[in-house]
């Protein structure tokens, strides 16, 4: 469990990117983090794995204040996945990639070739194996990236931006691969600009602007909130917009999915013949 | 008239085995907005670099095909002869900039081209305010947040005026709103000065609109060309995982339930008319 108790938190330039943030992530939890450029997102979410420490107020990590462990052993808990790979990977190989962190928390050879196997796997990105990180594209560096945090398999994971660059295969996948870990009551918490994805996971939502919580709440009721949304500097999904221009013909403006839109027009269709 | 005009064009990065990119044969007319898309590492990036020249001047490699960019062969070409009509914007804004301030970096290609300083100050201003970054323009570029990076490299970029203006996912860090007002300053150079625009993306929720052409690449090849709709709409597309916007999946949606509407809409606006005349009528 993650608890940020009245954060705040001032850059040595004097901006205060965080300004008195209450938060309770739980464990298994999918939550998402949204809001403008500059609304403390990236900001906020480094003080899961103590990269950043409160300049005034406290997290806790499992009950043990930030303030008092190391990035290294909290590391171990939490994994960060950057917003962009080139601030992550140095390996020559993706295999030394993957396997870096593994051989620093001195796990067992056998283990550190398992897992390395399998989180190669899971992100499509076996056959790179051998290769540079550097000679890989922009969406697959962010899949290596990711690869080298889930290989040791942290409590929690912290992604940043994680669909930048992925197809919409790699996001079904990922969307899948996160429902999983929730499964195995691992947290996932995103940072992300992309209504879309979120839209099709509907995960609990916190909504930032200048470094404050601005609303929280599940996908569906915070993304279809006209005025919240319009205030954060995001848009609604395309199914919302879709459904708010027929507001006028009694459609509901509460949609997100296209599943569901489909559903009701096919009621409203059927109860018209 | 064809402003980018590729054959049989095949490149192999070197000391790698295969080939990043097989056979392109495209044309790019002037004035088109063309999204290049297709799944992660299936050559798009690759395809930009052989556009200015970066392949295979700067990557070396080995180029086969031919290559014909702004009347210019690519390979003939010095990069610095094709610069001054093709403008690439990176996919990550901090392998572009380098200068102490906004307003240098901005000006750099300028300073290339040994343009009259009056001239140049006009230049920059007008690419700071289409970019909206004006504000930034004394600050230092490696300080400013991903998004803010992003306007930098496209004002950089558009500073120059370039013919053609690639742009490899240009909005990927930008809020939704961010990357809305940059999508509408990319078409308005588009649609009024002309400049024929390549817009590297996978979200073409966003972009979809705006462009009269998409190419779909998938393992180093060119595996779709059309309109927004014939591509929309297609099996392969689907197949291979081109996000297809959500107005053009609602309709595929109804249609398979048996409920057909008019056209083919791409946008939200032509899903919501179409939506509204079937709903009034029924």
């Amino acid at each position: 469990m993650i608890e940020a108790k009245d954060l705040h938190f001032t850059y040595p330039t004097g901006l205060e990117a965080l300004r008195g943030i209450n938060l309770t992530v739980d464990d298994g939890e999918f939550l998402a983090v949204m809001g403008q450029n500059g609304a403390g997102k990236t900001t906020l979410v480094k003080h899961f794995n103590g990269l950043l420490k409160p300049t005034k107020g406290e997290v806790l990590v499992n009950g043990v204040n930030t303030r008092d462990v190391s990035v290294a052993k909290l590391a171990r808990n939490v994994g960060f996945v950057f917003q962009n790979p080139d601030h992550q990977l140095f390996s020559e190989t993706v295999e030394d990639e993957v396997a870096f962190a593994l051989k620093n928390f001195g796990f067992e050879e056998v283990v550190i070739e398992k897992q390395v196997d399998w989180a190669l796997n899971l992100l499509d990105i076996t056959q790179y194996r051998k290769t540079s990180p550097f000679m890989l594209s922009g969406g697959e560096r962010k899949r290596v990236a990711l690869a080298s945090i889930l290989a040791w398999d942290p409590q929690v994971i912290i992604l940043d931006e994680p669909t930048i660059g992925q197809d919409y295969q790699q996001k079904e996948k990922l969307q899948q691969f996160i429902l999983q870990l929730n499964a195995q009551k691992k947290t996932v918490v995103i940072v992300t600009h992309d209504v879309e994805f979120v839209a099709e996971c509907n995960p609990r939502v916190i909504l930032m602007s200048q470094g404050k919580i601005l609303a929280e709440g599940i996908a569906e009721k915070i993304l279809t909130n006209q005025k919240l949304v319009a205030q954060a500097s995001i848009v609604s999904p395309q199914i919302t917009q879709i459904f708010l221009e027929l507001a006028d013909l009694g459609l509901p403006t509460d949609v997100i999915d296209v599943h569901e839109a489909t559903k009701i027009l096919l009621a409203r269709l059927r109860d018209r013949r | 008239m064809a402003v980018i005009e590729t054959r049989d064009l095949t490149y192999t990065y070197p000391g790698a085995t295969n080939p990043s990119i097989k056979d392109v044969s495209v044309t790019i007319n002037k004035g088109d907005f063309v999204i290049l898309t297709g799944p992660s590492g299936c050559g798009k990036t690759s395809l930009c670099r052989c556009f200015n020249g970066l392949i295979p001047h700067f990557y070396n490699g080995k180029l086969e095909g031919e290559i014909v960019v702004a009347g210019l062969n690519v390979v003939d070409h010095k990069i610095y002869q094709i610069a001054r009509h093709v403008g690439l914007v990176f996919q990550n804004p901090e392998n572009q900039l380098f200068a102490l301030s906004v307003e240098k970096d901005v000006a750099f290609g300028l300073e290339n081209f040994a343009m009259p300083r009056n001239e140049m100050r006009k230049r920059v201003d007008w690419a700071l305010q289409m970019a909206g970054i004006t504000e930034l323009s004394e600050r230092p570029p490696h300080e400013l947040s991903g998004g803010q990076q992003q306007r930098v490299a496209i004002a950089s970029v558009l500073a120059m005026q370039p013919d053609i203006m690639i742009l490899d996912e240009p909005t990927s860090f930008l809020d939704p709103v961010g990357a809305q007002k940059i999508f509408e300053v990319i078409n308005e150079l588009n649609k009024k000065l002309g400049i024929t625009i390549i817009l590297v993306e996978h979200r073409l929720d966003l972009a979809a609109k705006y462009a009269n052409s998409v190419i779909v690449m998938d393992e180093g090849k060119v595996i779709l060309n059309g309109t927004p709709r014939e591509i929309f709409t297609s099996e392969e597309a689907r197949l291979i995982g081109v996000g297809i916007p959500k107005a053009t999946r609602l309709y595929q949606q109804l249609k398979q339930h048996g409920i057909q509407l008019k056209n083919v809409p791409v946008t939200t606006e032509e899903i919501a008319n179409l939506l509204r005349e079937v709903l009034k009528h029924d």
